[in-house]
């Protein structure tokens, strides 16, 4: 009689354990491995720092699909190896919806491996054209890219009549990218690159590749590719060398810290930027103005720190995400897919963005805009 | 060109005087007891970064470099006393270990307190660099040279002229025998992280206006400094400094005349090749013992 009572009881309790998972909303999992800390904290703390912040505000109106988004975030400190590892762990233990991430482009390259087979969709935020070049399934990027930057640089250098280019290139994985296009694109527009130095992305100093630009007459101009503290230090160098030919960077640098680090040296700088640097600055009638304003208050309210870029690359994953999965009405991982994929108007912190089979990645030299710097601050130059 | 010559020659011997100064705080503590300091980048790190946050945020620069200077002796302090506690039993290797072990701790805690980004120590006079013949030399490098030539007269009067120098000596010849003849070993060996960790700590002060100050800067440097001390022979002062100079010196000449890519390659192959043929170092005693 008892054992028959006990044999009940567990039933029951099995049955209402049952029924309870059934009716608890499962959440939406977004999975991030970001560079932190490490030589690439700039781009990384402020990814994760936006991807916290609008994943708190989703869950705070209702999460996404009627169900809370989760946000697990792992630091890879710019270090590959550990970025492969945690895309891997994002996949097969977390089993996340998504992955936004990868702050560089050597981070991204690495853990994009782990999503070849079967997803889920990645949305990196590192800046390699070769990241959605040749196109792969899963794959995507809301980042201007680094050929995009040399079609800009070029263009600028071209109206200033400057054809005769010296490249000081970083040897990270976002520098070697951008060097390589920067050959192609320079050969397309025919300007000539006569001077190609390197330099490491931990070197203290950069004064002898400098010193090779100076004693070369034929530079017109010098284009700085790297991401971080290299391209202060080669700015800096480039003071101090009283070099006078004009200086490019790429928008890897930009961000109000590298103004701050660089100091003085930095001014008649120019480079291309996405609109979130500008905010204010933006025509009125651009449809970017009132989301770079809204992001940029809402971040510097939360975070008292500057909004630059890449924090925007963060906002602008999370936000493509949601707007997709929205469209996608479920979770199912090649619907999803396809909903980023078909992504049309979607207005981020980078420009406007069209996504399709073909590009992956859906912007154009048009959403970049050319800024000098001047007192401290970036001037509007187009 | 003859003045790209001179530019390399002094950026060269700008970054060499570093390494030569971080190879002697790495010759200082091998001498008093044969260990291998690991956290030697570290020292430097913190003495640059404690600084450069420091004037961040409002402090003058003298204040600054003292409070950057007392918290990296304050750090050698902590690493020394867990160097005699590691070494108790007798074996180096575990200290050895065990500056490994407290340079991730070091570098772990700065991060934790002054983040993870980068910050900008002021050069001392102003950037306006001084234009000789086509060369510019930075004030800030001017600074550097002097600074180390300082410190090294301090230290040649320190290890000649005190007890407590005298001492550390004795010890590095025969700490035995040292200890025979009344020398306290436990103290020169905390005396010689305590050093170790200033001169460290002063090589950061002086370079972070160069090299921008971030919690991770411990690392390069604190790898070109052991290589550039080896390079010399390890535990000999004149050593630490030839070594360190050489160092910069064909980093920067293998950047301007050879390959910028290739410029660290460079450099430690010819470290190896030294090595071959000169395996006490270029200026080490063949009766130098190798861990």
């Amino acid at each position: 009689m008892i054992k028959i009572a006990k044999a009940i009881a567990c039933a029951a309790l099995l049955g209402v354990m049952l029924a309870g998972s059934a009716f608890a909303k499962e959440p939406i999992k977004i999975g991030a491995f970001l560079s932190v800390t490490g030589p690439a904290s700039f781009l990384g703390d402020p990814n994760k720092k936006a991807l916290e912040l609008y994943v708190q505000r989703l869950n705070e109106t209702g999460g996404l699909l009627g169900r809370p988004v989760e946000l697990i975030v792992y630091d890879d400190g710019g270090a590959a190896d550990k970025a492969q590892s945690f895309a891997k762990r994002l996949v097969e233990n977390d089993k996340v919806d998504v992955i936004i991430g990868g702050s560089t482009t050597a981070t991204t390259i690495a853990g994009m491996g782990s999503v070849e087979r079967g997803g889920p969709p990645f949305i990196s935020l590192a800046g390699a054209v070769s990241i959605v070049e040749p196109v792969r399934k899963w794959v995507f990027k809301v980042t201007h890219t680094d050929r995009m930057a040399a079609e800009k640089v070029f263009a600028d250098m071209k109206k200033r009549g400057l054809t005769r280019v010296a490249l000081v290139s970083e040897d990270s994985g976002f520098g070697k990218s951008a060097r390589e296009q920067a050959f192609i694109v320079a050969k397309a527009m025919g300007l000539e690159i006569v001077a190609d130095e390197t330099y490491g992305a931990r070197d203290a100093d950069m004064s002898a590749q400098l010193t090779k630009i100076r004693s070369n007459s034929a530079v017109q101009a010098i284009w700085v590719l790297g991401v971080g503290q290299g391209p202060i230090i080669v700015t800096k160098n480039y003071r101090q060398m009283g070099l006078t030919v004009p200086i490019y960077q790429a928008h890897s640098v930009a961000s109000k810290e590298f103004i701050r680090l660089a100091g003085e040296a930095a001014e008649g700088l120019r480079l291309p930027v996405t609109g979130l640097v500008l905010v204010e600055k933006l025509p009125l009638n651009d449809p970017q103005r009132p989301i770079v304003i809204a992001f940029k208050t809402a971040y510097e309210k939360a975070y008292k720190s500057e909004a630059s870029t890449f924090a925007g690359y963060g906002f602008d994953g999370v936000m493509l995400f949601a707007d997709a999965a929205r469209r996608a009405g479920s979770l199912d991982r090649e619907k999803l897919r396809e909903a980023i994929e078909a992504t049309k108007g979607f207005v981020g912190t980078v420009g406007q963005v069209n996504l399709s089979a073909t590009d992956h990645m859906g912007l154009t030299p048009a959403s970049f805009y050319m800024v000098e710097i001047r007192n401290g601050d970036w001037k509007l130059v187009e | 060109m003859s003045s790209a010559f001179f530019q390399y020659l002094v950026t060269g011997l700008t970054i060499g005087t570093i390494y030569a100064m971080i190879a002697l705080g790495a010759s200082i503590v091998y001498n008093a007891s044969h260990a291998i300091n690991f956290a030697q980048g570290e020292f430097v790190m913190v003495g640059g970064l404690a600084a450069a946050v420091f004037t961040e945020s409002g402090m003058p620069l003298l204040p600054a470099v003292a409070a950057g200077l007392g918290l990296a002796l304050l750090t050698g302090a902590v690493v020394a006393f867990f160097a005699e506690r590691t070494n108790r039993f007798g074996s180096i290797e575990a200290v050895i270990i065990m500056t490994i072990g407290a340079a991730t701790l070091i570098r772990g805690t700065a991060e934790v307190v002054w983040g993870r980004g980068t910050h900008r120590l002021d050069a001392f006079s102003g950037e306006t660099p001084f234009h000789f013949g086509g060369v510019s030399i930075m004030p800030q490098s001017l600074w550097v040279l002097g600074v180390t030539l300082v410190m090294f007269v301090i230290l040649v009067v320190f290890f000649r002229g005190t007890l407590l120098g005298k001492a550390m000596i004795a010890t590095s010849h025969n700490a035995l025998a040292a200890q025979l003849v009344g020398v306290d070993v436990k103290r020169v060996v905390v005396g010689s992280y305590l050093l170790a960790a200033g001169i460290g700590a002063v090589a950061g002060i002086v370079v972070a206006p160069i090299t921008l100050a971030y919690s991770e800067m411990g690392l390069p440097l604190g790898l070109k400094g052991f290589s550039a001390a080896i390079l010399g022979g390890l535990g000999s002062g004149p050593g630490a400094v030839t070594g360190g100079m050489v160092l910069g010196l064909v980093e920067a000449f293998g950047a301007g005349y050879v390959s910028s890519a290739y410029k660290d390659a460079i450099a430690y192959l010819l470290i190896i090749v030294a090595l071959i043929f000169f395996p006490a170092g270029l200026v080490g005693s063949a009766s130098e013992e190798r861990v």
